[in-house]
């Protein structure tokens, strides 16, 4: 069968199932729904919360990323974990017990302001948006490959289903939909990488297959050598910008994972304080699965990738790949735009290599007539000559089936899981935003007054002015789905979690630190990643541009949440010790969530 | 509250020694993922481990299995503790005003 055909099919079974099981779990009773994860054990919560949090990010691009980036990639993979732990062992427990529903409500009681309280719900907003932004990116690369589309029309079809899915009702709050998500994704992922690696190395399992041999010689030595043939840095050395920046970077997704408030939102709704600490393992367990099987995909999928293109020696003239001769999933993604072959010495073949290699560079043209890199992609709205170096990272998880030489039925799988992926995610976001704007502020500070009905309809237009707003930004992505997210990710680090972990931590903090604190971090970081990606990430408005020299010690604007953080923390700490000492009331909701039991 | 007339001095051990355990397992959690994985990674790369350069592996693989670990002593270390000072909690569901909430 066709892999149009199998992609229909599987997609559609995937989409039925969700939908049913909404249906299903939702007529049975009311009651479970209001006692949402009461009946549920923390491994079905943990489940539920890896679907939740792993996102097109995680699914689609990550791998992406790491196979472009190689050692410099493992920010994400240390990142994306290590935040659980924080987040088990600073957070969950405390919220938990404090059992109120929202991040700005218990920001708001802590702290004993409203303020306080619209600021959470200010920089909880910014964060969701951005992070809706990345899935949008996500959701449209997956939809123009799978209706074989530009990149644009599948981001607005995309747009529709997610707009359809999450306004539909309360989805998000029924676990079982999002286990079976999780299943999908992780079959998805896991599936194609086991026939990988096997392919490849003989190894079942991608974790040991990616220290495997290849032809009597490691995968990962014959990767390096394979890369620096054509100039790159060697893949398992090679670092992201400098050792700094991926220090930061890493603590910039740590702690924004443990600030992100639709991930905080799980821990609350567990029955006991010791279900809040074992759902965030088992939460791990699950995410852990994905995250330790992608930098094998990620090495293979590079490797297959540059053997395809160059079949012969690199140092050879004839080695390229002719390109009448390239393969079909070649010429699917050249539709999308996010790989496109410039012929630039017109030798009729393909040369992939790194032309910013200047010493490489000049040597293969003096020997080979090599006039530049030849595999470009092509941004949205942009015509062929505004074509971008290399191609679009976030091709490659997609592809990788493909590259492979995998069945159809495989490389269906792979796009609908990365459906399930965004979807879950995005879904799970807008109803965070929703949820902010109609409960947090209208009802708990504009117009306490309001009816549940008039709430309920402030959520859905909230919803969809968040959808429309990030489809926007998402047909001009201010970077791969993978570093959109890291900007929302920075956005947490630097606002929500600075103040959750001193109101848990310190009885001293008082709500004059809480928001100084809270409105330094988020504006530090917001005018960083501004001045170089440009005012709300519109294109030509930024005013220093995204060059290295004008990054501060070298950090790039992913990276600089860590930074605000910091600036978070110092600035409370300072403009609390200066104010007045917090009322009794505040000293003992602290005492109380200290200590589980009731 | 765990009982009406828990001491106060009972808590404050009690939070003295989440903070300790919290501490010991924040220090492993740094060191395995910056340490090894980002500040030691070249001098840890030149151990040859099955087809892996050490610092390679606990950056991509290892520190994410220890991350793992590390949450089930802390969940293990603390349910001890909530027992060494009975702060067990009874096997309720979360009352109906709390939840309710939620939806």
């Amino acid at each position: 069968m066709d892999v149009k055909i199998w992609t229909y099919i599987i997609v559609g079974l995937s989409f039925a199932s969700y939908i049913g099981i909404a249906i299903w779990s939702k007529a049975k009773s009311t009651k479970e729904f209001y006692i949402a994860g009461g009946g549920v054990s923390p491994v079905a919560n943990g489940m539920a919360t890896a679907a939740d949090w792993m996102s097109a990010a995680s699914f689609i691009s990550m791998a992406g990323l790491i196979a472009f980036s190689g050692y410099g990639g493992s920010v994400f993979l240390m990142g994306w974990t290590g935040g659980y732990v924080l987040l088990a062992l600073l957070l969950a427990p405390y919220l938990r017990k404090y059992g109120k529903f929202t991040v700005p409500e218990f920001i708001g009681e802590r702290f004993y302001s409203k303020t306080a309280r619209v600021v959470a719900v200010v920089c909880l907003i910014l964060i969701s948006v951005t992070y809706v932004i990345g899935q949008m990116k996500g959701v449209g690369v997956a939809f123009s490959r799978f209706l074989e589309t530009d990149y644009n029309t599948g981001l607005f079809v995309g747009m529709g289903i997610v707009f359809f899915y999450a306004v539909l009702g309360g989805m998000k709050g029924i676990t079982y939909t999002q286990i079976v998500q999780y299943v999908v994704l992780i079959f998805a992922y896991t599936v194609p990488a086991i026939f990988i690696s096997l392919e490849l190395t003989g190894n079942p399992i991608p974790q040991l297959g990616l220290g495997g041999d290849v032809d009597g010689e490691p995968l990962l030595v014959k990767l390096d050598k394979v890369v620096t043939d054509l100039g790159f840095d060697q893949y398992t050395t090679s670092v992201m910008g400098s050792k700094l920046n991926m220090f930061m970077y890493t603590l910039s997704l740590m702690i924004g994972t443990a600030g992100l408030p639709h991930v905080i939102i799980r821990f609350f709704t567990v029955p006991k304080v010791s279900d809040a600490r074992l759902s965030a393992g088992w939460a791990l367990v699950f995410i852990a699965i994905l995250y330790t099987t992608a930098p094998a995909v990620a090495a293979m999928a590079r490797y297959n990738l540059t053997n395809t293109l160059q079949p012969g020696d690199a140092v050879d003239a004839n080695g390229s790949l002719e390109f009448d001769r390239r393969p079909d999933w070649f010429k699917k993604w050249e539709i999308t735009g996010l790989l496109k072959h410039q012929d630039k010495n017109a030798d009729g073949r393909i040369q992939y290599y790194n032309d910013a290699n200047k010493p490489f560079a000049v040597s293969a043209e003096s020997d080979n007539g090599w006039k530049g890199n030849e595999l470009v992609h092509i941004p949205f709205g942009k015509s062929e000559k505004d074509a971008k170096n290399g191609p679009d990272n976030d091709f490659l998880v997609l592809a990788n089936p493909e590259i492979a030489g995998l069945p159809g039925w495989v490389i269906a799988l792979v796009v609908a899981g990365g459906l399930a992926a965004a979807l879950s995610t995005a879904a799970g976001l807008l109803l965070a935003i929703s949820s902010a704007v109609s409960h947090d502020l209208l009802k708990g500070i504009l117009k306490p007054e309001i009816s549940e009905q008039q709430e309920l309809n402030a959520s859905r237009i909230a919803m969809i002015g968040a959808i429309a707003l990030a489809g926007y930004f998402g047909l001009n992505p201010p970077d791969f789905a993978a570093g959109t997210v890291a900007i929302a990710f920075g956005l947490a680090a630097s606002s929500i979690f600075p103040v959750l972990m001193m109101g848990i931590f310190s009885k001293r903090m008082n709500k004059q630190g809480a928001i100084a604190g809270m409105i330094a971090g988020l504006g530090v970081t917001l005018l960083y990643v501004f001045q170089h990606k440009g005012i709300m990430f519109i294109p030509g408005t930024s005013f220093l541009g995204t060059m290295d020299e004008n990054w501060f010690f070298g950090i790039t604007p992913n990276a600089f949440g860590a930074i605000g953080a910091i600036v978070n923390f110092i600035v409370a700490l300072i403009v609390s010790a200066n104010t007045e000492a917090p009322p009794q009331e505040a000293r003992e909701l602290v005492e109380r969530i200290r200590v589980p039991g009731d | 509250m765990a009982t009406p007339d828990t001491p106060e001095k009972n808590r404050q051990a009690y939070w003295r020694e989440n903070l300790r355990i919290v501490a010991w397992l924040m220090a492993v959690w740094f060191l395995v993922s910056y340490g090894c994985g980002i500040l030691f990674v070249e001098q840890l790369n030149k151990i040859e481990l099955g087809g892996f350069k050490f610092g390679f592996w606990m950056a991509q693989q290892g520190s994410i299995y220890v991350f793992v670990v590390l949450i089930f002593i802390y969940v293990r270390l603390m349910n001890r503790l909530d027992e060494k000072y009975s702060f067990n909690e009874k096997d309720e569901p979360k009352t109906k005003d709390e939840t309710q909430e939620q939806a």
